[in-house]
């Protein structure tokens, strides 16, 4: 062997041929006969229906609340004139036009909310009774009848803020019972262990609008004879149960990835059930799995639109309600589903990406 | 424990007494009794005289169609999206990524009505029905497609299937154990197919090569003849297989991406091809991650299919919902609803947990 | 001398802009046992991981056991057969027992039947004294059992060449002992080894060259009793000096 020291070689920039943007290019589009192939189909695809598109949806496209000229069109570009003329109706249902600033006020509020609720700064006690504060101030602005506002009855509220409404508060009511859940079915008493596991598993089997069916049709009777129960309220309450057998799930994975050692130090403490739960167990499974909950939050907030099929008209509802009695306006359909797609969208995507930045920031994960 | 007694004890009472009130009958006798509604769409036959026992069948054998089509066809397209997410192609990567993210993001519910509205506004009428490939038809009143005519000698064709069927285990059984004697691995896949292939063939010629196939004909006013979907069970299915798949392509890709780096790495230093690398260290232990979450996929895509009521697509719900606006039984027909969906669950859950137990892998 | 089973001609290897390996030149006998150290982030994984062609290098030619490795892929199947390598995180098949984990590359690769890769692999399980564990899964073993199974996996391609990842770096201390025990046992086979790690020991008793490598260079390479007792270059000295205090 060659036990001599050499001279120290000094760091060299690659080959051309391997770095670069047209390598990387090379590499990524064109590496073997089968990205080639994929690659030229994508691009054929592309060039054949994005200018298309392009053409209907932003250059022949009427935006002007013009019935005639989007008639004229005749589907050759699309007739965004349809939501100039509509919006009002599809984002607030049928709630009275002179006082749609309400309904505007009290989204506003919410979307606020929860947006506060998620910079982590604002984390604290105080959050809940804001929360409340803000869902009063809710219904106060929505439903009047106080602080001279005229009363609007629920059966009128329609449209953004009933979606907001029903995934925000099935959400906010469904999370204790959620956790009540969650305790119950770790719990070592037999009859609440087997109610929450039937409660949860029942829930979890059938679809949503079975229970929404089971909340539209069979909830008055549960009632004492005589006393007649909003729709709204009815569906709420099928809402709520739903999302909480779902969380009560997330919240059990929360629960069960806690250490057995945190029990026992707690117990050594000499601390009592529910004070363990509160203070020592709770805090730590509910960090964990605050994606998860904002992903339930997400699937709940898409699932706010089967609430047209049992005569409520939030967002998905408000468009049959603002097209479908509209003979003039009714060939514009699909611009009105693009248009309340885009909302869902953004908003879901928006969640899921926030959800996404806590999972990496707040060095929580998957608790299973 | 004494006040969920208290309130269970409430809730009877009270159900009991509107009931009587209201002169809702209960029992589950009226399943017994004429429908006296026509089913638009099923695979058996039903007129309106038939019981409504008989119509929760139609109603059922409709969800499951439904449900079996959309399974099979989102995970086909789930799983190439998944492995799309994952290419070095960035444009194909990109596709992939925006495709997921585009459906997941959006109500199903939305999408099926969307579908149903694009198929209806876009189809032309019957009198114009598109003709794509022959024997095909494509219009607002739906799909056309030849089924074959039943004959003896189809019979004798299936009898052929299932020969060749048997063949080919019988003979990936030999090559097993030759390869294990011997250490010649034999190919696996092509034999298999062609001896499935050959045995059908033989049946078929066996049987007289039946070719009548009844072909969907145009005639002035509609499509006759042939078998034929509804532009509803169109919107279900596609929506439904689109939706789905944007989520199983996440849980193709994160299965995927769950088998570490190192066990490729191993695979490769120790001489594996590829293939070999794929097949035997790659997919099995991806596969394990991925099961469980994609049978509650498929569970899921059941219970969405309930969401057909929305466009008029007559399964187990809608059908569960007419009767009830038509008898009042509120309760019986959301009693069956709830406990046939129940029913797919439990079993669904029992065989993911027959394999997770059959699987798991073995730690300390 | 024997004649050269490895020979590294100028190789180059970049991550992106990161020159990793810099002109590397490096000749390995038939039969010589390697020792290679330095601090992280010198290259020296990179530099064994080329070997069997596990990183692709950009400049400069390689040749292994005769065959010069390029991006042909057949080429790198036939380097692969006659390369072993032990990995920092074991990397064993966990949903295969051990035996089913050290027959896999015989029957598949090596077209070898069943029960002649079976005796094999209970003959390489007992020279790394763990036998009784072969119907257990991966994960049912401790660190040391692993690693110890890893090395047998290797062993049951009798490969001519067999590389070293840092072996004993993810184990628990008490556990390291042993592997470098087999290790050693090896060593005496006459295989050639080529080895990443921070066992000075292991070194002294066993390698026929250590080699320094820093910044992507081979700085300095000698016998074990030369390389501690006269280290030549100030990064050499400064390097042992950290990792021989403790």
């Amino acid at each position: 062997m060659d036990t001599a020291l050499k001279p120290p070689v000094i760091a060299r920039r690659p080959p051309v041929r391997s770095v670069g943007a047209l390598a990387w290019l090379r590499a990524s589009l064109f590496a073997d006969w089968k990205s080639t192939l994929a690659t030229l189909c994508v691009a054929a695809l592309i060039v054949r229906w994005l200018p298309d598109f392009f053409n209907w949806a932003v250059v022949r496209s009427v935006t002007q609340p013009d019935n005639a000229a989007c008639r004229a069109l005749d589907h050759a570009g699309a007739c965004w004139g349809v939501i100039a003329e509509k919006y009002r109706l599809i984002l607030f249902g049928r709630y009275p036009f002179d006082e749609q600033w309400r309904p505007l006020l009290a989204t506003l509020l919410m979307v606020g909310m929860l947006v506060a609720s998620c910079t982590r700064v604002l984390w604290s006690r105080w959050l809940a009774v804001v929360w409340i504060g803000v869902l009063a101030a809710f219904f106060v602005l929505m439903r009047g009848g106080v602080a001279g506002l005229t009363p609007v009855e629920t059966a009128r509220w329609g449209g953004v803020p009933l979606t907001m409404l029903l995934s925000t508060l099935s959400i906010a009511a469904g999370f204790p019972i959620a956790v009540l859940v969650a305790l119950g079915r770790r719990s070592h008493l037999p009859a609440i262990r087997t109610l929450c596991i039937v409660y949860v598993e029942m829930i979890r089997g059938v679809p949503l609008i079975s229970v929404l069916f089971m909340a539209s049709f069979m909830f008055p009777l549960f009632m004492p004879p005589g006393i007649t129960v909003d729709v709204l309220v009815r569906v709420l309450v099928g809402i709520t149960l739903f999302s909480a057998a779902y969380l009560a799930e997330v919240v059990r994975g929360g629960l069960q990835a806690i250490p057995k050692g945190q029990h026992e130090a707690a117990a050594a403490m000499g601390l009592s059930y529910w004070q363990t739960q509160r203070k020592i167990i709770l805090p730590q499974a509910l960090r964990m799995v605050v994606p998860s909950i904002v992903n339930s939050f997400i699937s709940t907030f898409k699932d706010t639109s089967l609430v047209t099929i049992v005569s409520l008209y939030d967002l998905t509802g408000s468009l049959a309600l603002a097209l479908g009695g509209d003979a003039n306006w009714r060939q514009f359909y699909l611009e009105g589903y693009l248009f309340i797609a885009a909302i869902y969208w953004g908003f879901c995507f928006a969640m899921s990406r926030y959800s996404q930045w806590v999972e990496r920031h707040l060095n929580v994960g998957h608790a299973h | 424990m004494a006040v969920i007694a208290t309130v269970i004890w409430f809730l009877a009472h009270n159900t009991v007494e509107n009931m009587r009130v209201r002169g809702i009958q209960s029992g589950f006798g009226f399943f017994l009794q004429p429908a006296g509604f026509d089913i638009g769409e099923s695979i058996f036959a039903f007129d309106s005289a038939d019981p409504y026992w008989k119509a929760f069948l139609v109603g059922l054998s409709n969800t499951l169609r439904a449900a079996v089509v959309g399974i099979v066809f989102t995970t086909i397209l789930g799983t190439l999206i998944g492995i799309g997410r994952l290419s070095r192609n960035f444009l194909v990567r990109g596709l992939c990524t925006g495709y997921v993210e585009l459906f997941r993001n959006i109500p199903v519910l939305l999408q099926l009505l969307m579908w149903y509205f694009i198929l209806n506004e876009w189809l032309p009428p019957v009198s114009e029905a598109l003709n794509p490939f022959p024997g095909i038809f494509l219009s607002k009143s739906g799909m056309s497609f030849p089924v074959p005519e039943w004959e003896q000698g189809h019979l004798v064709t299936v009898i052929g299937l299932a020969l060749g069927i048997a063949g080919a285990w019988v003979y990936r059984r030999w090559a097993r154990a030759t390869f294990e004697r011997t250490g010649v691995a034999r190919a696996m896949f092509w034999p298999s197919l062609v001896i499935v292939i050959i045995c059908t063939l033989l049946g078929w010629v066996a049987g007289g090569s039946p070719t009548a196939l009844e072909l969907p004909v145009r005639n002035d006013l509609n499509i006759a003849g042939g078998g034929a979907v509804t532009p509803e069970f169109l919107a279900v299915t596609i929506g439904l297989t689109i939706y789905t798949a944007s989520f199983v392509a996440e849980i193709v890709r994160s299965g995927i991406q769950s088998v570490p780096w190192g066990q490729t790495e191993a695979a490769g230093a120790l001489g594996l091809s590829r293939g070999q690398s794929l097949k035997l260290v790659l997919l099995p232990q991806a596969l394990r991650v991925i099961i469980p979450p994609l049978t509650n996929q498929y569970l899921n895509l059941t219970k969405n299919s309930s969401l057909a009521v929305a466009v008029g697509y007559p399964d187990l719900v809608s059908i569960s919902n007419t009767t009830l606006n038509q008898t009042g039984r509120a309760v019986e027909c959301i009693t069956v609803l709830m406990a046939v969906y129940l029913t797919l669950s439990l079993i669904t859950a029992a065989l993911m947990n027959w394999y997770n137990a059959r699987s798991a892998i073995r730690e300390r | 001398m024997s004649e050269p089973i490895i020979q590294f001609e100028k190789v180059s290897k970049w991550y992106e802009e990161f020159h990793v390996l810099r002109d590397i030149d490096l000749t390995v006998a038939k039969g010589e046992r390697i020792v290679i150290c330095g601090p992280s982030g010198s290259g020296k994984s990179t530099l064994i991981r080329c070997i069997n062609a596990l990183e692709e290098h950009q400049e400069g030619r390689l040749v292994v056991d005769g065959i010069e490795i390029t991006d042909d892929v057949k080429a790198i199947e036939a380097v692969r057969k006659n390369v072993g390598m032990v990995f920092q995180q074991f990397n064993l098949f966990p949903h295969l027992t051990v035996l089913e984990n050290l027959t896999l590359a015989p029957m598949w690769v090596g077209r070898v039947p069943k029960k002649e890769a079976e005796a094999r692999a209970m003959t390489q399980l007992a020279r790394v004294r763990i036998a009784e564990q072969a119907g257990k899964y991966p994960l049912q073993l401790s660190g040391g059992q692993q690693q110890r199974v890893a090395i047998a996996r290797s062993l049951c391609m009798t490969p001519k060449i067999m590389l070293f990842d840092e072996p004993t770096s993810a184990l628990d201390p008490e556990m390291i002992k042993e592997v470098l025990d087999v290790m050693i046992e090896l060593a005496g086979m006459g295989i050639t080894m080529l080895c990443v790690t921070h066992e000075m020991g292991f070194a002294r008793s066993v390698a026929d060259r250590v080699i320094f490598m820093d910044q992507g260079q081979i700085v300095e390479q000698n016998t074990p009793t030369e390389f501690f007792a006269h280290p030549k270059s100030e990064r050499t000295r400064d390097f042992l000096s950290k990792i021989l205090s403790h």
